[in-house]
């Protein structure tokens, strides 16, 4: 069996994942031999929709347009390279093991399944590893420009969570330069005619026409107008949902909305409480704060995270009494390193975030506000010289020094966690096909392959290896079983998914209260930071979830949208957003608290080890580090929306390891 | 601190445009300029008015998409920074700002400070690519490139295609943006089998879209958010007298 092209829920509740048969380091090789084709002539007959331009969107576009299929792409940016894959700074994970360190894919696929905290699934990262050394490839042919050694071969670094060097990066510019090469193939698509390019167009619903998705409605952000479009398939790409917390480090525009849309129309929601929150971004200063900027955690690679021994010296510093020179040596808390002496500075995100805000909240933190740790390069000038050190980060330090108005190089950096990137999406099976037949979901937006936690330079990883190599090998499976062009747009389906659209946007303008759409927004991430954030209690998110239900009240009595619905008008837009975002940390926090242990970035206060614990007394974790709980919680949990303000309904796909062995995981 | 904003409104592409003042009160000096302009928009919100649009996303100075002239500079008179990146710390209590968007006639007004910059994609699809499916690629380190050339070609791939270059020339040329994506993908080795291909149907593409020609005034360079040096235009100048040659030889 290749696959399964349908991947309803089994009669005993339970997802299929349509994971091929075979050993795992054979499947993707197996599935391949096995696939379905569609042969070239018949492939200009298929359209495709592809939502969202990023690496996995504009990488998908580009290349199914390239097989042949007819595709049509969207975007709510004004261009497609402005898609926020151009943010990524630090890396890209390929397991070429060129630096003859050790590295393999196998090693790749084990250090992101432990990275995950063993809550991905195997098959999904198995194959990632494997694309890893091909999408170097591809990436290098485009022109991608790659750090190199001088006698002109890739150069690498490390990255937190994996003990060998291989990380390929543009100086701290990785991201825009994988995006560009992507957005560059999908220009020559366009030029070519196999794609048509949406620029600021939102999606705002999905069409489910006799159970398959085929097809959208969107609106032109600049006149307003809402328009229906058909295809054979729907690909989704349209990245994360960090933005339910308000401040995060996503671009202003970053929404759940295609993803949200799509749970309402019977796609399932996995494992949205899996957020990972970066433990290197410059901390919040003010109520004014639009966002918040990450520092590169290839900045780890060089400095040293501390806060003070004393709360005294630390209060101290925060007053402004004492400078981070003025603490000698002995008297500095280097807490990763003395924590996780053999990953030390480089241990996990979720690791590191969780240990900042513990000795934060121990007192010892060192911005004004409290919520601050030092990363200090010091050590790292005196070893290397000030001018490798620029080499290295130089536009990381120019980031910093303009945004903090402080000179990294002469006193350390103030970091502090903040939302970055979210593990959770909506769920998929091996094709990436979500359970809504036709609906496929790529990169960020959907679940498979991090787990709990993702590493660092894993996700640029996973959307070109969704979009490049996975998607067009996955998608005949599907269009194999469909004739292209049934469905057009004088469905009924289309007319009532478009009537839902304008009588919604009809209500939010109608409700012409007194209070700014941000205020709501700026409240309910507020919220979710505080009880589903970075730890997380039974008694938090029970507050959370009664309180949501009364921010979304207010919001449909008191929300102020000025202007006109039929222009360009961002206060609708980010109005649209903020609706869905609000029903959708609802999910977030019923998947938090159904999820009754700790792993990654789910923390639950309630599920930690202590001095009790075997795993402690021997000496292989410490006190108050996430406790998995495998025999009940080794599973996806995937959401299937019930209506508004009703619970949604679990649905759990079992997580069998096959090849690697669950063990607690530790960085000591 | 306490501001005076002379801002470019503007209804739509076709409406008639207007500079019009506002009060920005009690800015905090760690608020970066766009946090400003939110400050200004709720208050313009709760008083019933329609707020300032602009284009911004990312808000850390890589996406390209914010696009002010600030007091007639594109970006900032401060150099090597993107508008997201400017603060208030930067300016003076009291003092009177001017905001405008980025103006030439390749880039439309979409409304207020928004403009149309898609004429920069159709320059990319003309040209500015390395032609190679996804999968034909050979193993990445069977191609060295020399550490020198790879650092010349990452400079110029670092454009964020924001078109400051064009809002500050006085011709609104775009040979700064076309420079740099000719000389990133011309200086690689991959890049080599449709060098002339590529800076011949680029430029074409960009003088059909209107951009004027280039008079050497280097203000494109001045006010680069990246600070790509017009060297490339130099390049791109050279590139293209060659491939013309050529391209004549050939017919």
């Amino acid at each position: 069996m290749a696959s399964k092209a349908s991947s309803t829920p089994t009669p005993n509740g339970t997802l299929n994942s349509a994971i091929p048969e075979g050993p795992l380091p054979e499947k993707w090789t197996q599935y391949k031999a096995k696939a379905k084709l569609i042969n070239p002539a018949n492939k200009r007959k298929y359209s495709i929709i592809v939502v969202g331009s990023g690496l996995a969107g504009g990488a998908a576009a580009a290349t199914l347009s390239e097989l042949g299929y007819q595709v049509k792409c969207f975007c709510y940016q004004d261009s497609p390279r402005r898609a926020h894959s151009i943010a990524a700074q630090g890396g890209i994970n390929g397991a070429k093991n060129y630096q003859n360190d050790g590295d393999s894919v196998w090693r790749l696929f084990y250090d992101t399944i432990k990275g995950g905290d063993f809550r991905a699934r195997e098959a999904n990262v198995h194959r990632l590893a494997e694309i890893s050394l091909q999408i170097i490839d591809q990436c290098v042919a485009q022109g991608v420009p790659f750090a190199r050694e001088y006698g002109g071969a890739l150069a690498n670094r490390s990255f937190g969570g994996a003990q060998v060097s291989r990380t390929f990066y543009a100086r701290g510019q990785t991201g825009q330069q994988l995006l560009i090469g992507c957005y560059q193939a999908l220009e020559k698509e366009i030029a070519k005619g196999g794609v048509k390019m949406y620029t600021r167009t939102e999606m705002l619903d999905l069409v489910v026409v006799d159970g398959h998705a085929k097809g959208i409605v969107v609106r032109d952000l600049t006149t307003g107008e809402i328009t229906s479009h058909a295809a054979d398939a729907v690909i989704l790409a349209t990245g994360g949902y960090g933005n339910v917390f308000f401040l995060s480090t996503n671009a202003m525009g970053c929404n759940v909305t295609a993803a949200l849309r799509a749970n309402k129309r019977g796609a399932y929601m996995a494992n949205p409480c899996f957020t990972q929150i970066h433990p290197t971004c410059i901390p919040v200063s003010g109520d004014y704060q639009s966002k918040l900027t990450l520092m590169s955690e290839s900045l780890r690679n060089d400095g040293r995270v501390w806060v003070p021994k004393s709360r005294e010296d630390a209060a101290k510093i925060r007053s402004g009494e004492l400078k981070a020179k003025d603490i000698p040596e002995e008297n500095r808390d280097y807490f990763l390193e003395r924590k996780y002496p053999s990953f030390g500075n480089l241990a996990p995100r979720d690791i590191s975030s969780r240990s900042a805000k513990e000795a934060c909240d121990d007192g010892r933190g060192v911005a004004k506000t409290g919520l601050g740790v030092f990363l200090d390069f010091s050590d790292a000038i005196k070893r290397l010289g000030k001018d490798k050190v620029e080499e290295r980060y130089g536009n990381l330090f120019q980031m910093y020094e303009k945004i903090a108005g402080e000179d990294p190089y002469e006193t350390p950096m103030k970091i502090y966690p903040a939302v970055h990137y979210t593990m959770g999406g909506l769920w998929v099976d091996y094709n990436l096909m979500s359970n809504v037949p036709g609906l496929h979901v790529l990169g960020e937006a959907n679940f498979s392959d991090h787990g709990a936690n993702r590493l660092g330079a894993s996700a640029l990883m996973q959307g070109l290896a969704d979009g490049y190599f996975v998607i067009p090998a996955t998608l005949p499976n599907y269009l194999a079983s469909q004739k292209p062009g049934t469905v057009t747009t004088d469905a009924p389906e289309f007319k009532q998914v478009e009537a839902e659209v304008k009588d919604r946007i009809a209500q939010l303008m109608n409700v012409k209260g007194t209070k700014s759409v941000d205020s709501f927004h700026r409240e309910l991430g507020m919220l979710v930071w505080d009880k589903c954030g970075m730890a997380r209690t039974d008694a938090g998110l029970k507050e959370a979830l009664a309180k949501i239900p009364q921010i979304r009240e207010d919001f449909w009595k008191n929300v102020r949208i000025p202007g006109k619905a039929e222009d360009t008008n961002m206060e609708l837009e980010k109005a649209w957003r903020v609706a869905d975002f609000i029903d959708f940390a609802e999910i977030m926090c019923h998947d938090a608290l159904a999820r009754e242990e700790s792993c990654g970035g789910h923390f639950r206060e309630e599920y930690q080890f202590t001095e009790n614990d075997e795993a402690v007394k021997s000496g292989c974790t410490n006190p108050g580090e996430a406790m998995r709980r495998d025999d009940e919680f080794a599973y996806v949990s995937a959401w299937e929306f019930k209506g508004p303000g009703v619970p949604p309904v679990l649905h759990k796909e079992p997580l069998v390891y096959e090849a690697v062995e669950l063990s607690v995981r530790s960085y000591k | 601190m306490n501001l005076t904003l002379k801002v470019w409104r503007q209804s739509g592409p076709n409406a008639t445009g207007r500079i019009e003042t506002y009060e920005a009160k009690e800015i905090p000096s760690e608020a970066s300029f766009l946090e400003m302009l939110d400050i200004v928009n709720t208050g313009i919100i709760e008083d019933g008015g329609d707020p300032i649009h602009f284009d911004h996303d990312c808000r850390e100075g890589i996406c390209g998409a914010c696009s002010l002239a600030i007091n007639g500079v594109p970006h900032s008179k401060e150099s090597g920074i993107t508008t997201c990146q400017v603060h208030m710390r930067k300016f003076r209590d009291g003092e009177t700002i001017w905001i405008e968007p980025f103006r030439a006639r390749a880039f439309p007004v979409v409304k207020d400070l928004m403009v149309d910059r898609s004429a920069f994609d159709r320059i990319i699809a003309a040209g500015g690519y390395i032609d190679v499916r996804a999968g034909s690629a050979p193993e990445a380190n069977s191609i060295l490139i020399g550490k020198e050339d790879a650092d010349a070609a990452f400079d110029a791939a670092t454009c964020i295609g924001c078109g400051a270059c064009v809002a500050a020339c006085k011709n609104a040329s775009a040979m700064l943006f076309v420079g740099a994506k000719a000389a990133h993908l011309n200086i690689l080795p991959q890049g080599h089998p449709e060098k002339d291909k590529r800076v011949l149907a680029m430029v074409r593409q960009m003088d059909a879209e209107g951009f004027g020609n280039c008079t050497n005034q280097y203000e494109c360079e001045a006010v680069c958010p990246k600070e790509i040096s017009a060297d490339v235009i130099s390049k791109l100048n050279r590139d293209y007298a060659a491939a013309i040659v050529r391209e004549a030889v050939a017919e």
